[in-house]
């Protein structure tokens, strides 16, 4: 860190100027990470599907920042900046994008399905929804021991799930299970909706009667709560208190972050009919990065020079990854059948 | 072989192996509809919720999806849950979990997750439950790589592969046969675990192979007695495992026999039988004196009607004019 920088009012998280730069380069990072997976992608290095976070990037770094070692993190097909907050090397996040032997998954889950669990993340899901009621079972699980030398009382789950997913049965039926088991205090599970306001092509007011997706959970006897996604700070200050709470309660808890995506919903998505350039615009004024720059300079938290000095840094991380899954090598052909069954017959159907 | 052994029925042989499980390991619990307080619609874990307390005896609501779901995170938590699907017809409602993330969960984490549960419940038909609630799902599950998919039809076999289903780590499609829940057998005493992958020969014989899985079973058994009042010696295989699926006795019993008849409750089209017959070609085509036969349910949804329904199935003149067709006795 340069020289001249002086530090914003400590105390509370969401306002100590030191973590508040750190986390803008996290932040940076993601985004000059995704920048460079859709350029991989247009080369035809990505394969597949791939959908990157670009305008998202507060909600997960400011709940991630809360995450504490026992916990997890589930979440669906967006999940390269999940994966990065968590601690996952660049290098093998990017070299599974590009399907390479050297990938978190061995190059057979893809941009996709991301895992790491030795670091809580349990991976991202391809099926809009169904993830989370892996995600409510997880949180069962951590207070299944309660009162016990193996009891884990202090872990929660990060459930992170698209505005698009709460129409389907599957979050209908786990936010049942989830407040049901919470009264118990049996299911220490935060609902991180990141609310980009659009599944695909569709928006909210286009899938839903009812507009308030907070609300939604009141039917689940969830509380829940909504909070600018674009504002670091207020993600942070709201992810400190809830997470306090589920940790506490074993009850569940939901956030409805109003976010906004500002890249396509997938790389290969060129049109966007859906939306104008203007409404694209005017969310880009709020960009997460460009908001939380013009604080750190406003409280001379920061200096220009700094800036510039992390967004090199983050090239220079990004660029690595990038050349590390160009010259990595593709799985071995073995790896075809490995990985089918757990124990002693790891793949039954070959001779 | 353990020391002991006492009659039960196929009911209470479940109920034991979940029990006996579940005393053993603190991590192994039950969910699903009716399953605790009511006793399960079939009475297969009635009791155990008052032993076991509701956290591990848990009742759900009515949601498939949601709660083997559920099921599914807590096993890759390390626990080990047991879910009834009321009957496995409702499995379509999880057969999004089931197959997108129990089953494909290890691989897409390039190993890094496994999701040790069993998923049971009565399979099949024969007691006039019509066309949604007849349904034998063995071949619907038995396509995926990543799940097991086991069916015992004894209840020694149901205690004794239970315990199997528990412990392994992987996802397993418990098939039971619902329409036996109250016959009886021997159960052996104690940790009678029955390995999968190897088929039993429930009557050995030397003219014909007789093949099923499942409550069809107890039908070959009822044909081998006849035909062997006629003087055909019929060998009965009980496969019990069809994934992972037991090549070698029945390969082994066709060198022995020369023919063979594959029996199945569910429709030919697809089907196990499809599959048997296949691998018996590929590995003993020089051992077989005629074709192999398929005995199938009719290619209709199931009918209610008493008569329909026993029409639907294999019965035991179908299968004992296949057996004869295949020793050239009978003519098509
Ligand atoms: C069950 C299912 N139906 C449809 C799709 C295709 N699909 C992929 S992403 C998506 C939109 C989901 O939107 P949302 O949950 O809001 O997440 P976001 O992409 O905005 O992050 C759809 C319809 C799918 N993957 N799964």
């Amino acid at each position: 860190m340069s020289e001249g920088k002086k530090q914003a009012e400590s105390g509370s998280v969401a306002t100590n100027g030191e973590r508040l730069v750190e986390l803008y380069r996290k932040m940076v990072e993601i985004r000059t990470f995704e920048e460079a997976t859709q350029k991989g992608f247009r080369q035809g290095k990505v394969g597949g599907y791939l959908h990157v976070y670009i305008g998202q990037e507060a909600v997960a770094t400011g709940f991630i920042d809360h995450k504490q070692d026992g916990d997890k993190v589930i979440t669906a097909y967006r999940d390269h900046a999940h994966a990065l907050l968590l601690g996952a090397d660049p290098k093998e996040v990017m070299a599974e994008l590009y399907g390479k032997g050297t990938g978190m998954v061995k190059g057979k889950g893809g941009s996709m399905h991301l895992f790491d669990v030795e670091r809580g993340l349990m991976g991202g899901y391809g099926i809009v929804a169904g993830h989370i009621p892996l995600g409510v079972g997880m949180a069962y699980a951590m207070r299944y021991h309660e009162g016990s030398e193996e009891s884990d009382e202090d872990s929660m789950v990060q459930l992170y799930l698209g505005d698009g997913s709460m129409h389907n049965a599957a979050f209908h039926e786990a936010a049942n299970l989830s407040g049901l088991w919470g009264k118990e205090g049996w299911n220490p599970c935060l609902f991180i909706l990141e609310n980009n306001q659009y599944g695909m092509g569709t928006s909210v007011e286009r899938s839903t009667a009812m507009t308030d997706l907070a609300a939604k959970f009141d039917a689940y006897g969830i509380e829940n709560e909504k909070v600018d996604g674009m504002d670091l700070e207020a993600v942070l200050e709201c992810a400190e208190r809830v997470t306090q709470k589920v940790r506490e309660t074993g009850q569940p808890h939901a956030v409805d972050v109003i976010t906004y995506r500002t890249a396509p919903h997938g790389a290969g998505d060129f049109f966007e009919k859906y939306r104008t350039k203007e409404e694209v615009e005017q969310w880009r004024e709020r960009d997460p990065i460009g908001l939380l720059e013009k604080k750190l300079l406003d409280r001379e938290a920061v200096t220009e020079g700094d800036l510039e000095e992390y967004q090199n840094e983050a090239r220079e991380t990004v660029n690595e990854a990038v050349k590390f899954a160009d010259e990595s090598e593709e799985p071995d052909i073995s790896e075809l059948y490995t990985d089918v069954y757990a124990g002693a017959d790891e793949y039954m159907g070959e001779e | 072989m353990a020391e002991s052994s006492e009659t039960r029925t196929y009911r209470e042989a479940l109920r034991a192996g979940m029990s006996e499980e579940m005393e053993r390991d603190e991590d192994v619990l039950l969910m699903g509809e009716d399953i605790g307080v009511y006793g399960g619609t079939h009475l297969i874990t009635d009791g155990l919720i008052d032993t076991f307390g509701p956290k591990r005896v848990m009742d759900t609501p009515i949601s498939e999806g949601g709660f083997t779901g559920a099921a599914i995170g807590m096993a890759m938590m390390g626990l080990k849950p047991v879910v009834e699907m009321m009957t496995w017809n409702f499995s379509f409602l999880a057969a999004d979990q089931i197959i997108q993330n129990a089953a494909k969960l290890r691989y897409f984490s390039g190993g890094q997750v496994q999701v040790p549960m069993v998923i049971r419940g009565p399979n099949g038909g024969g007691v006039q439950l019509s066309a949604q609630h007849t349904h034998s799902l063995e071949s619907f599950y038995g396509h995926f790589p990543g799940l097991k998919v086991v069916a015992p039809v004894t209840p020694n076999d149901a205690k004794g592969m239970m315990l199997t289903a528990i412990r392994d780590p992987n996802p397993i499609i418990f098939l039971e046969a619902g329409a036996l829940y109250g016959t009886k057998g021997e159960v052996e005493d104690g940790d009678n675990a029955v390995p999968f992958g190897q088929a039993r020969i429930a009557r050995e014989g030397s003219d014909v192979t007789l093949i099923s899985y499942g409550r069809q079973v107890n039908l070959l058994l009822r044909v081998a007695d006849t035909l062997a009042d006629e003087g055909i010696q019929a060998e009965v295989i009980d496969l019990r495992s069809l994934r992972p699926f037991d090549e070698k006795t029945i390969v082994e019993s066709v060198q022995k026999t020369h023919r063979a008849v594959v029996v199945q409750e569910q429709w030919k089209w697809f089907g196990v039988a499809s599959e048997v017959a296949a691998i018996i070609q590929e590995q003993a085509f020089d051992h077989l004196d005629a074709p192999v036969e398929r005995v199938s349910g009719a290619e209709v949804p199931a009918p209610y009607a008493r008569n329909l329904e026993i029409e639907a199935f294999p019965g035991e003149e179908q299968v004992a004019s296949a057996a004869k067709r295949v020793l050239y006795q009978e003519v098509v």
